[in-house]
């Protein structure tokens, strides 16, 4: 009887298209929304990527790296002194303007490496030698930054040129690539006593401690015990990116406004397959009767109906999905807009299919079991 | 739990006896059925006549096993009805009645060798075995070459011949058809009635015949006349043609 059923969903070219479509479009919205979200979100801990070490020592109040509070130099020891560091380093980070020839001002997250170890280096060098940012001046840039700065050259900027961050000369030596941050802001490295001649004086300049644990050491253990003992605030790298994620979704409308997105997408979705799956229910009540009448009992019915539903949700997720994959596909080598597609926006994507298969068949199981099959000898 | 097969050895295809159904809220009943007795044999085809509203769906309804009763005892092929659950009628009704409807009741999604296959598939009989019977029987009623097409090209008479080749596919000792012909024209209704008569006689079986339609009263062994929920008179022999000459 199976096929017959499969026959009797399909074989209505009309109600099975928008049937799927349904499910498609609302398989698609969610993931792809969801895609879009994520990689927001994952933009907002870029500094994670771009600048790595297994712990970030921040000021007591810190909750998100994207905001920091300057440190007290003195810290720097305190946290070298906590058993199970291997080593710590300072790292500057902040958001800074540069002037390149002849063009405008442009903001730029300008990252302070300790000159002697450069730890937190950029993760991938595209150009140019990472040791020569010891030398005056010297600064590693990353793409965006030389197509940002480039401007006003007509041209992207290269290994060699200058430009002035705060009336100072800075000499590219290097390009490198990063991940893409939140702000929009390009990344220059440089080192740690170089960021702070580059910026206005202030008291205290120093605004994140990285450290690494000693060899058999969880980053754990040892953020936990330099919270203890220093009073500052430790976080591991992926405990500072949960933070960060948690401050956006706590402080900003972002996951509001996507959430009403897929909301939408999940009733729209619900609405044009329910509505569909009944009419279609409706029209074949007669034929379900008549089965009834020749002998399919309520159980069989419903594994008929539960069955087409599901082959619906499958078929519908399955598109949903694949175009989603299609649209990620498309837009990441241009980053615009960020993407990223984790598998619990499947799994969850796939329980609200699931859900709406769900509902629609139980609506149908419910009416044909109280369906005479009397109905069928009246005209 | 055990599946009711028939005992045909005991006596009557059908019998019903004292039979009363009334629908509706306590306060405005329509009594469809009030004491119906009604019996029909192995190998006739047995009509079913009267005004409309005196009752003959009800009572059809109710030896398919669709309906309930209020009153009365109903066998069918041997097996007390009131004694089935719900269950066991749904299968008892799938196993061993066929059905004919006024309203032929294809699905028209499907292919004429697959709806005439439903009855088998539903008693558990594998596809490719259910689909070479059911082509078999559409060739006995003059349809083996349009097997695979749908039922909505043909017309209302070739539907009804799809419909009986569904009724007749398993094999059923009983067959219902409520106005089976009402919706064609009378050359094509005198066909079906010719199918239908022949295959009860044929096989043994008993055919059930509910009717408005004078032109097919010629073609029953006995009739039973029904009004205003009750049965009036049963016909049989010299008597049915006598009452089928009648103007009506
Ligand atoms: N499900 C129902 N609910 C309420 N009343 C019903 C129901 N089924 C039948 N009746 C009533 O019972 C009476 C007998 O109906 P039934 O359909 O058996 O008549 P019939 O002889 O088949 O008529 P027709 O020739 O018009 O088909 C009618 O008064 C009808 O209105
Ligand atoms: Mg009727």
């Amino acid at each position: 009887m199976y096929h017959i059923a499969l026959k009797m969903l399909m074989a209505d070219r009309g109600k099975y298209i928008m049937l799927v479509g349904g499910v498609a479009f609302a398989s698609l919205l969610m993931t792809q929304q969801n895609g879009v979200f994520r990689g927001l979100l994952s933009w907002t801990t870029s500094h994670m990527r771009n600048v790595r070490a297994s712990i970030w020592v921040v000021e007591a109040r810190v909750v998100t790296a994207n905001e920091t509070k300057p440190l007290k130099d003195t810290d720097l020891n305190r946290v070298r002194s906590v058993p199970g560091v291997d080593f710590a380093e300072p790292l500057f980070l902040a958001v800074t303007k540069a002037r390149a020839d002849s063009g405008g001002e442009k903001p730029v997250q300008l990252v302070g490496l300790d000159a002697s170890t450069l730890f937190g280096r950029p993760p991938v060098m595209l150009e140019g030698d990472l040791e020569r940012l010891r030398l005056p001046n010297a600064v590693i840039i990353d793409t965006l930054a030389t197509v940002r700065l480039g401007e006003g050259l007509g041209r992207p900027m290269r290994v060699g040129d200058t430009f002035e961050i705060h009336d100072r000369e800075a000499r590219v030596v290097g390009i490198c690539k990063t991940e893409k941050h939140f702000f929009g802001y390009p990344y220059v490295f440089t080192t740690y006593d170089k960021a702070i001649n580059f910026s206005p004086r202030q008291r205290k300049m120093l605004s994140i401690i990285l450290a690494e644990p000693s060899p058999g050491q969880t980053p754990e253990e040892v953020a936990a015990r330099i919270g203890r003992e220093t009073g500052l605030h430790a976080y591991t790298s992926a405990g500072f990116s949960q933070a960060t994620t948690d401050f956006v979704w706590a402080n900003t409308g972002i996951p509001a406004s996507f959430l009403t997105t897929i909301t939408l997408g999940f009733i729209v979705g619900i609405v044009i397959s329910a509505q569909t799956f009944f009419s279609w229910f409706l029209e074949n009540i007669r034929h379900l009767g008549a089965l009834k009448a020749m002998g399919a009992s309520n159980g069989l019915l419903a594994r008929l109906l539960l069955l087409q539903a599901f082959t619906v949700g499958l078929i519908g997720y399955g598109l949903g999905v694949g175009l989603t994959a299609i649209f990620g596909l498309i837009v990441l080598p241009f980053e615009k807009p960020p993407f990223l597609l984790d598998y619990r926006s499947l799994v969850l994507t796939g329980l609200a299919v699931l859900l709406i298969c769900l509902v629609a068949a139980l609506l149908g199981i419910r009416k044909v079991s109280r369906l005479d099959p009397a109905i069928v000898f009246r005209g | 739990m055990t599946v009711p097969s028939p005992n045909v050895a005991a006596g009557p295809a059908v019998q019903v006896d004292g039979v009363s159904k009334s629908f509706g809220p306590k306060d405005n009943q329509t009594q469809a059925l009030s004491g119906v007795r009604f019996g029909a044999d192995h190998g006739e085809l047995h009509l079913v006549v009267g005004p409309s509203g005196c009752g003959k769906t009800t009572l059809l309804s109710i030896i398919a096993g669709t309906l309930r009763s209020d009153a009365g005892d109903i066998r069918v092929l041997g097996q007390s009805l009131s004694a089935f659950s719900d269950r066991q009628l749904t299968e008892f009704r799938g196993a061993h009645i066929g059905f004919i409807f006024q309203q032929f009741n294809l699905i028209p999604t499907l292919s004429l060798v697959e709806n005439v296959s439903i009855p088998l598939l539903l008693q558990g009989v594998r596809r490719r075995e259910a689909e070479d019977r059911a082509g078999a029987l559409l060739a006995r009623v003059g349809l083996g070459d349009r097997r695979h097409r749908n039922p909505l090209e043909l017309s209302g008479g070739q539907q009804q011949r799809v419909a009986i080749a569904r009724a007749l596919v398993h094999e059923p000792q009983l067959i219902l058809c409520d106005e089976p012909t009402s919706a064609l024209d009378s050359r094509t209704g005198h066909d079906i009635m010719d199918l239908l008569a022949g295959g009860a006689r044929a096989g043994g079986r008993c055919v059930i015949l509910v009717t408005h339609d004078p032109r097919t009263y010629g073609f029953a062994d006995r009739i039973t006349r029904m009004e205003d929920g009750r049965v009036e008179e049963v016909l049989s022999g010299a008597a049915v043609q006598q009452f089928a000459a009648q103007p009506h």
